[in-house]
């Protein structure tokens, strides 16, 4: 079971990174759950300064940007 | 570097189109035109080169030289590294909750969130592209003083006491991210940065650059220096009042002025409305609020504020 976790304070970009990581998820066939973190307190916490970022099972992948779901493909099978 | 652009643009507006060559309407296309094409090439190669540039700095990066310099010359490389570090307003929190909880002084946060907005690329470039060389470059070192000046005098205050809303005497560490990301996603990146700005405001610079050549072609010259001469000392803090609404649309506010400033408005009166423009936005502060009193707030925006419009007398005084 993954933990996919996408961070940000709900602005557009945090929204279509959360749609793009499911969809990579489930394109892989993953077994996952998807969380949703916007409290700022914990995004800070975590060591994210620029939102969207996206976290796995706890561990910052990247921060600030939106893959597309190709290459988060590639980032969620490593 | 653009006659090969001037040449197509005037072949497509004189030739093909058939406008009289001095017709107002006719200089009024081909400006519109030339002006359109050159400000987008230049948008697409310099927002590119910096997004590449800047996934070499991440914010965590950012933040960890900063933490290296002492107290002075901290403030230099915050505003320095604001330039180059897009400014979100979504992002504005956590970016400042990871400058203060790793240690950064509040003024020297300060002077980062002061030049990140208001020094962007895409400022740089209208500028550059509507203006000169010269004003863009003024531009950028005025707003690179602001930014020092206003973190040192918060920073002077001790206004640690009017942070709230989260816990101040936690401290984060944490390591930096993506520092080693390979060559195709540095391109990706950049390459989704662009198309997302340059997709967000062209329709922004259309207008400005369409509004622009209108008040090229059809204004008269000096109509407005009545008002907004250099010699009207109320133009400079009206000018600053009315740009602050217009935060985020710099790139269609900068060809409107560069045309109102042909019509006579002076320089520092200009250069005070863009900075408005870019630098204070009622959204970010909002956002801000959730970590800082009222008062803070109001002590910001009045230094950024007094800076810019300081600024602005500053260059109708030289420049007259």
């Amino acid at each position: 079971m993954k933990k996919i976790q996408v961070l940000g304070g709900g602005c557009p970009k945090c929204g279509k990174l959360y749609e793009h990581a499911e969809a990579a998820a489930k394109e892989l066939g993953l077994e996952y759950e998807m969380e949703k973190i916007s409290d700022f307190d914990r995004i800070a916490e975590m060591g994210v300064m620029s939102t969207p970022a996206l976290a796995v099972d706890g561990k910052v992948r990247f921060e600030g940007r939106v893959p597309t779901v190709e290459s988060l493909k590639e980032e969620l099978s490593k | 570097m653009f006659r090969p652009v001037q040449i197509f643009t005037d072949w497509l507006v004189y030739g093909l189109a058939g406008l009289g060559r001095h017709t107002l309407a006719g200089s009024a296309v081909d400006f519109f035109v030339f002006e359109s094409i050159k400000i987008f090439i230049l948008l697409a190669v310099i927002i590119y080169s910096v997004s590449v540039l800047r996934t070499f700095l991440p914010p965590s990066k950012v933040r960890d030289i900063i933490l290296k310099k002492s107290r002075f010359s901290a403030h230099l490389w915050a505003a320095g590294l604001g330039i180059l570090t897009p400014f979100c307003t979504c992002s504005a929190i956590p970016l400042f909750l990871g400058f203060v909880q790793t240690g950064i002084p509040l003024g020297v946060t300060f002077s980062f969130l002061v030049a990140s907005p208001m020094i962007n690329e895409v400022a740089l470039v209208m500028l550059l592209g509507m203006f000169s060389f010269k004003i863009a470059l003024i531009y950028a070192a005025s707003g690179f003083t602001i930014a020092v000046i206003s973190g040192l005098v918060i920073g002077r205050l001790n206004l640690e006491h009017l942070l709230e809303g989260f816990d101040q005497s936690k401290r984060i560490t944490n390591a930096v991210l993506g520092a080693d990301m390979p060559w195709a996603e540095r391109r990706a990146y950049a390459r989704e940065y662009t198309l997302d700005i340059v997709g967000k405001i062209w329709p922004y610079v259309l207008i400005g650059i369409g509004a622009g050549a209108g008040i090229h072609g059809y204004v008269p010259q000096d109509l407005l220096a009545r008002w907004a001469g250099p010699d009207k000392w109320y133009a400079v803090p009206v000018a600053a009042a009315v740009g602050i609404p217009l935060y985020s649309n710099a790139a269609g506010v900068i060809p409107l002025v560069s045309a109102l400033t042909e019509k006579g408005v002076a320089l520092g009166t200009t250069l005070a409305f863009m900075m408005a423009v870019t630098g204070l936005s009622f959204p970010e502060f909002m956002i801000l609020r959730r970590v800082m009193k009222l008062r803070l707030l109001l002590i910001f925006f009045g230094v950024v504020g007094a800076g810019i419009v300081f600024t602005g007398f500053l260059f109708n005084f030289i420049m007259r």
